[in-house]
């Protein structure tokens, strides 16, 4: 240790070169700008709402949960919200398979996922607008199903639970598609090939080989889309009825701290709406773990 | 060359190969076509596979072998022409549907699988009971030397074991044709040929007709009974390996065998099937082909270990440009007063600029007609 003691011992390598070795050099300044953005846009603000959440105005440090808990019409937001977001991420991962499938063969994917990213860039309130003007009592929808008269009154698809389900299947299914197909386009397209060459029909072949290799990314792809649906807002309050079936957990967090100026109840709500969402990707992702995890491609020695 | 007889004895004692004769007909590909667009990777390919057969496509990259290999496999259409199996058109049926045994170039096993499940999946597909399965199973990682790894998963194994998996994978459903995907381009110099004499010993155990693709033409020639040479989607010369060594019938075919140095010359003489050309400033002996006259403008090929760098006597006059050291010989390369680039041997270090004689060895020289 002491450098005098080591007079005749060779000289020990300079910090630099111990820091090296332990992989810390100057590039590891590149993450400086990382870490602080980190610090100060998410893990202080995070920080500050777990505290401020257990800061409630009277009663216990608990009392905001308490409220949250015993209150149905509180409570009642979680519900709401999964039965939104499940289906909605459900029926867009699985349908995305099958696109994805087809369109891995295309020639022109570039074309093609240009228009899928569209929906995604115009934003949500956008898509709930030209929702409300195409599925409303008076949109094309009814007016061409009336004109066929395959219908007498117009079907109402919207301020309630289907028109937020449009909405968030509009906005989330390019999403899970992109990402889906980057997850199949992974596979070796020889593994396919092996399994054909060696009798697999085409619906063995996706069964027996294409998706238990998918099974990871696909759990993936169902975080994902399931954190964008879970935290659904604009689209609930514009097309769903925001005091009813559509009251997400979103909507609650907002009343709380922006009509009734709580923001300590707030919050206690995101950070119960985290919890929520935490608790399902661990689901997802523990399922996950049940399955191969390698990579997919054509493996080399 | 070989005994059908005493390979299916061989193979007896192995199981793989029992109904393979009922199973094995002649494969015959007529006139097959297949265009991208407007381009012909297959224009029109005849060719005739006899049951136990080991057959290798060579050529270099794009010349169409692998796209007629995924034809026979089925993995691509024909957009023209017909392919048979034992007098049975099978180029309309799926590949699923075919029964051959592909083994592909990055391996394609099923990650996910075990190997014990990799080797078995073509027995399940096929529903073999579970007993027999097993056996069958045993016997081929047996043929690859490959148990005790029977629980791992692909990723554990190394490229050399991966690839003797998909042989297994490939051999176990008793296919009537074995299909081969450069199999052998992703593992390393001395793995390869360690490989490539047990796939050779594995075709003999077992006798299934194989295709082999590949564009080394040391693997196919030390591994095919026929070598099919293609090249721009046709198919340029067939035969044995001795035949495309010694007598290619085209440029193409012999610059793929080794033919490395290529002078143009002027037929001066000839007699029987020999001839005296001109080229670079000397007279040299070569063999003509047939149709060649004299005062015909032709190409002259010769192999670098047929050309030999000495001072004096007749032959080429040249200035070495390179060389190299190789074990028993020197190998350089020397450039002739026309520009010519010869590849020669020599048994010394020659200096850079130093001027030698090239002699062609006598027999070793192959004419060409000029744009043949």
């Amino acid at each position: 240790m002491s450098a005098v003691a080591a007079g005749s011992a060779p000289p020990s390598p300079s910090l630099r070169k111990r820091l090296a070795a332990r992989g810390i050099d100057g590039t590891t300044l590149l993450v400086l700008p990382g870490v602080i953005l980190t610090l100060v846009l998410f893990v202080y603000p995070c920080i500050y709402g777990v505290v401020d959440s257990l800061s409630p105005a009277k009663g216990p440090w608990y009392a905001n949960y308490r409220i949250f808990f015993t209150d149905p019409f509180q409570y009642k937001t979680i519900a709401a919200t999964l039965w939104l977001s499940v289906p909605v991420t459900l029926i867009n991962v699985v349908v995305a398979i099958p696109i994805a499938f087809r369109v891995r063969l295309m020639r022109r994917q570039r074309l093609l996922t240009t228009i899928l990213v569209l929906p995604i860039t115009l934003g949500t309130v956008l898509v709930a607008d030209g929702l409300l003007n195409f599925l409303g009592p008076r949109g094309w929808f009814n007016k061409t199903l009336m004109f066929f008269d395959l219908i007498e009154h117009p079907i109402r698809l919207t301020n309630n639970y289907w028109g937020v389900f449009a909405s968030l299947i509009i906005t989330g299914f390019p999403f899970a598609f992109l990402l889906t197909l980057s997850y199949v386009s992974g596979i070796d397209p020889a593994i396919e090939q092996a399994a054909a060459t060696l009798g697999a029909k085409a619906r063995q072949r996706f069964f027996k080989v294409f998706l238990p290799l998918l099974v990871p990314g696909l759990a993936i792809t169902f975080c994902l889309s399931f954190v964008q649906a879970f935290s659904v807002f604009p689209s609930a309050i514009l097309l769903g009825a925001p005091s009813g079936p559509t009251r997400v957990i979103a909507i609650a967090a907002y009343q709380a701290a922006f009509e009734q100026y709580n923001h300590s109840l707030g919050a206690a709500i995101a950070i119960i709406m985290g919890l929520a969402q935490l608790l399902v990707v661990v689901i997802v992702l523990g399922l996950r773990s049940l399955f191969y995890r390698g990579p997919a491609g054509g493996t080399k020695g | 060359m070989h005994d059908p007889e005493k390979r299916l004895d061989a193979s007896g004692e192995i199981g793989l190969a029992e109904d393979s004769k009922a199973k094995n007909g002649r494969l015959e590909l007529i006139d097959v076509r297949r265009t991208f667009g407007a381009y012909n990777a297959l224009d029109g390919i005849d060719l005739t596979v006899e049951p136990g057969e080991f057959i290798a496509l060579l050529g270099p990259s794009g010349c169409g072998k692998s796209t007629a290999l995924n034809c026979i496999a089925g993995l691509l259409e024909l957009t023209g022409g017909e392919i048979r199996l034992g007098g049975r058109r099978i180029d309309e049926l799926q590949p699923e549907a075919r029964g051959f045994g592909m083994v592909f170039q990055s391996y394609a096993l099923f990650p996910h699988m075990t190997i014990r499940k990799n080797v078995g999946f073509g027995l399940a597909m096929q529903g073999v009971p579970a007993a027999e399965s097993q056996k069958r199973i045993h016997d081929a990682l047996g043929l690859v030397r490959l148990h005790g790894q029977e629980g791992k998963l692909p990723g554990q194994l190394s490229g050399g074991q991966q690839q003797r998996v998909a042989i297994a994978r490939a051999i176990v459903i008793r296919p009537p044709l074995v299909l081969m995907d450069e199999p052998l381009s992703n593992l390393d110099a001395k793995l390869r040929l360690e490989m490539r004499a047990e796939i050779r010993s594995i075709h003999e155990r077992i006798g299934s007709t194989t295709i082999y693709v590949t564009h080394d033409q040391d693997e196919a020639l030390s591994l095919a009974d026929r070598i099919v040479v293609m090249r721009d989607g046709k198919i340029r010369q067939i035969g044995t390996p001795e035949d495309l060594y010694e007598r290619p019938n085209h440029l193409d075919v012999a610059d793929f065998m080794g033919f490395r140095t290529r002078m143009t010359g002027k037929v001066k003489a000839l007699s029987g099937g020999d001839a005296l050309v001109e080229t670079c400033g000397a007279t040299i002996e070569a063999q003509a082909p047939g149709d060649i006259k004299i005062g015909d403008r032709v190409a002259v090929s010769i192999r670098p270990e047929d050309l030999v760098a000495t001072h004096e006597g007749e032959g080429v006059k040249a200035k070495v440009e390179s060389i190299e050291y190789r074990g028993r010989a020197f190998f350089g390369m020397a450039s002739a007063s026309d520009g010519s680039e010869l590849f020669f041997r020599s048994d010394r270090a020659h200096a850079r600029g130093e001027e030698i004689v090239l002699q062609p060895l006598a027999g070793r020289v192959r004419l060409f007609r000029e744009g043949a």
